[in-house]
């Protein structure tokens, strides 16, 4: 399956010398160049429509000595990307930033400047954002080597063949550690990161007049060891009195290093490791990655394994949209008792996901070209009965519970709202989006899979505050159980084959650049990858949703209290597994 | 130290009177003391990566940690008595790890839940993921498995109440109370290695500099 690439066809004419298709093998759109990209931006978005910017990152190629910036737009009312690429030089990449344009993109670039060294000029807040300010180069250049560095590519000799040994014993400190010549840690100052952070927080609101009041805003630091702040994440809050002025999130707490790792591992080594992206929700991951992958190989799965993988996604969406709930309350005062009753529905279908694919959370269950298993029979009527009977009621439930509660009425009413024209600017997704009004969803606008077959409606609510954002999870889960419902029904018998081809370890992947996005329960889950037809992928980079729908916290935050700081964030429903990746 | 056996504490050596007996217990303060000890031990409320999932999931209704006197979850180090490091141990997460560890009071435990924090798991060649929480701050349980299960958790933490068990007054107190905070420089950096650091970045300087020497020569 091509990508297909229905992009406005006089864009190449309408920018002469400027803008050039892209004619490498496998490759699709346009590049640009760097010096015609915000007028090239400022088109595509005012003029095509393209007013979604999706994804944005850097590949390096460092063969050819360039440095490329890969944007990814879509128009919000549905169909294909159109991908346009900035080649710069490697030695000096600078591209001008789009955030004038599509706010959405800070968070990117400044992921691309931290793990890349690409210089967005004009971007209002360069700084590193998963590293700390001061680490040594930037790592996801080709040429940068870890301190554990064996080769370029698994499998690696010391895993396979031997002689086998421990990498801490050929590190001169026994640690996963290594230093610049010349380097002296005595002049080393460790505070200066943190103070600038403070510092240019508190600058970005300060006032004339409170200068001549002596009264001054309060910096207020939540976490990352916090106990709502799901997981170790960071928000630094400037507040005049109560209220939030300004808000910045500070992450990569939990910055694992999927990116490089992903470089190193063959193709089919990252199917795991992308269960633990966003760990609630590894099924649908899976699916991502496979999608992708499957577009470059030109892979189609056999028919019961396109309804296993829905009827997986479907529930893994359930899971996180009823363990969001539960944490939603537990944030808001209602400690554990509503996470309780979540928790109690997540063990029953991770029975199920145990059951087929052996492991409760990391399930590894989707291959290129299928699954890897069937899904046995007991677990199948364990299944049905799910589907049917248990999991409505239960939804139910909680709907009965607590929409009509006075007390969450009066917390999350009007809390947090984001309008629609920012939600879409600031490239949000999932039902961040769509509790903003915003009826976009990938399983719709560009169905991918078979989800073009089944009968459900796309969840919206228009208020865009943190109630609409717990409500339309619940309107989720249904529509949910609604496709569940018909892939049961529909789904071709037991003995039908499960994987297109035979199971294989190493795959043949063309070269070529493929984007695969889900609809993932956060929000839209993308994964692009880049292939030189060798076992590794050249580039593997994560479009993670709730990353991005970060970018919007700092706009759903203002004007609101510092108490319901939290509550906000809990009503985003971010990993932080998927958010440093 | 001998500690006495179960039957020898039957029969301390002198008379109970008749009207005592079924009233009084004799027992050493070492076995008391720890008896009230394991059975309620305070883990900290602190997530790190997937395998604070499996925690929660063990501290909900179907595995029901509080089975075990554990299911008070604090979320202040000074009140906790076990910190389970459930997850990846970032780079960047090293120094406030070790500043909680060194904010929980004495006596205090560590469990490693899962293959990254108990030896890096499959991160560990990623360049901002420490090797190890015991590269760190001392560890008492290891609990293999990404994620353990919550069986494979509650297993840990009978672990840990066994060792409790064990413990002496005498040895409560002997592990490590406070840790330098490591420091985040162009890589993490533990204080008590600068020397060392030093010593090695200027060898690899001078290293640097006569390879330039030789090229310019040759």
């Amino acid at each position: 399956m091509a990508q297909p690439t229905v992009a406005a066809p006089d864009l190449a004419a309408r920018f002469p010398e400027m803008v050039t298709p892209d004619t490498r093998k496998g490759y699709s759109g346009y590049i640009v160049k760097a010096e015609a990209l915000l007028d090239f931006a400022k088109a595509l978005k005012e003029e095509f429509g393209y007013d979604y910017l999706s994804s944005v990152t850097g590949v390096d190629y460092l063969p050819q000595g360039l440095m490329e910036v890969v944007y990814h737009a879509y128009k919000i009312t549905g169909g294909p990307p159109l991908v346009f690429k900035v080649q710069v030089p490697r030695d000096n990449p600078v591209v001008p930033s789009v955030t004038s344009i599509w706010p959405g993109a800070n968070f990117q670039e400044r992921e691309a400047w931290d793990l890349l060294g690409i210089r967005f000029e004009g971007h209002p807040n360069l700084k590193r954002i998963l590293l700390w300010e001061g680490f040594w180069g930037h790592p996801l250049r080709k040429d940068w080597r870890e301190p554990y560095y064996e080769g370029e590519h698994k499998p690696f000799k010391s895993r396979t063949a031997g002689p086998h040994f421990w990498h801490e014993d050929h590190n001169p400190f026994g640690k996963n550690v290594d230093y610049p010549p010349g380097f002296d840690p005595y002049t080393w100052e460790p505070e200066t990161a943190d103070q600038i952070l403070y510092e240019s927080v508190i600058q970005r609101t300060r006032k004339p007049e409170q200068e001549e009041l002596h009264s001054e805003q309060v910096v207020v630091n939540l976490g990352p060891q916090h106990p709502s702040t799901h997981g170790v994440f960071r928000m630094i809050a400037t507040l005049d009195g109560e209220t939030v002025v300004a808000l910045e999130p500070v992450m990569g707490y939990l910055h694992r290093n999927h990116e490089k790792i992903g470089e190193r591992n063959t193709w089919i080594m990252n199917i795991p490791y992308t269960d633990r992206l966003d760990y609630i929700t590894a099924m649908s991951n899976n699916f991502g990655y496979v999608l992708a992958v499957e577009k470059l190989m030109g892979l189609e799965p056999p028919e019961r394994a396109q309804y296993l993988r829905v009827i997986m996604a479907e529930l893994t969406r359930i899971v996180n949209h009823l363990w969001a709930i539960g944490f939603l309350l537990n944030d808001l005062g209602a400690f554990f008792t509503p996470a309780l009753y979540a928790i109690e529905e997540r063990e029953l279908i991770l029975d199920v996901f145990e059951a087929a694919s052996g492991s409760r959370m990391m399930n590894n269950y989707m291959r290129f070209g299928g699954v890897v298993r069937d899904i046995p029979e007991d677990a199948w009527d364990m299944l049905v009965k799910l589907v049917h009977d248990r999991l409505p009621r239960k939804i139910d439930e909680l709907d009965r519970f607590l929409t009509h509660n006075e007390l969450i009425k009066s917390r999350t009413q009007g809390v947090g709202v984001l309008t629609p024209e920012q939600a879409i600017a600031l490239s949000t997704s999932g039902p961040v989006l769509r509790a903003s009004g915003v009826p976009y969803d990938v399983r719709r606008a560009e169905p991918y899979g078979i989800y073009d077959r089944f009968d459900f409606d796309v969840a919206v609510r228009y208020h865009g505050d943190v109630y609409d954002r717990y409500l339309i999870r619940l309107d989720e889960a249904r529509q949910s159980l609604r496709i569940l419902q018909q892939a049961v029904r529909d789904i071709p018998e037991r003995g039908a084959p499960i994987l297109a081809g035979k199971p294989q370890y190493q795959v043949r992947v063309p070269a070529g650049e493929a984007y695969g996005r889900v609809e993932g329960p956060k929000g839209e889950l993308g994964f692009y990858v880049v292939s030189t037809g060798k076992a590794n992928p050249w580039r593997y980079h994560v479009r993670a949703p709730s990353f991005i729908n970060l970018t919007a916290l700092e706009a759903m935050s203002i004007g609101n209290k510092v108490a319901d700081l939290v509550v906000i964030l809990g009503s985003i429903d971010i990993v932080l597994g998927e958010v440093d990746r | 130290m001998k500690r006495p056996s179960r039957d020898e504490l039957q029969k301390p050596g002198y008379e109970i009177p008749d009207e005592l007996k079924g009233s009084v217990v004799v027992t050493t303060l070492n076995r008391l003391y720890n008896w009230g000890r394991r059975n309620s031990v305070w883990p900290m409320m602190f997530g790190l990566a997937c395998c604070a999932i499996e925690m929660i999931a063990t501290a909900a209704s179907r595995y029901d940690l509080a089975r075990f006197g554990m299911e008070v979850m604090r979320p202040s180090p000074r009140q906790s008595d076990v910190m389970i490091v459930s997850g990846t141990v970032t780079k960047r997460m090293a120094p406030l790890i070790v500043r909680l560890y060194n904010q929980m009071p004495m006596p205090k435990y560590v469990i490693a839940m899962g293959a990254c924090a108990s030896g890096g798991g499959p991160f560990k060649e990623g360049y901002n993921v420490v090797s190890g929480v015991d590269k760190l701050i001392p560890v008492d349980v290891y609990i293999p498995g990404c994620p353990p299960t919550p069986e494979a958790l509650l297993f840990g933490l009978m672990k840990l109440q066994q060792k409790i068990e064990r413990q002496s007054f005498k040895e409560v107190y002997t592990k490590p109370d406070y840790i330098p905070e490591p420091v985040l420089g162009p890589d993490l950096m533990d204080p008590r290695d600068y020397p060392k650091i030093r010593e090695y970045t200027q060898k690899k300087l001078q290293e640097l500099q006569q390879q330039a020497a030789q090229a310019a020569q040759g």
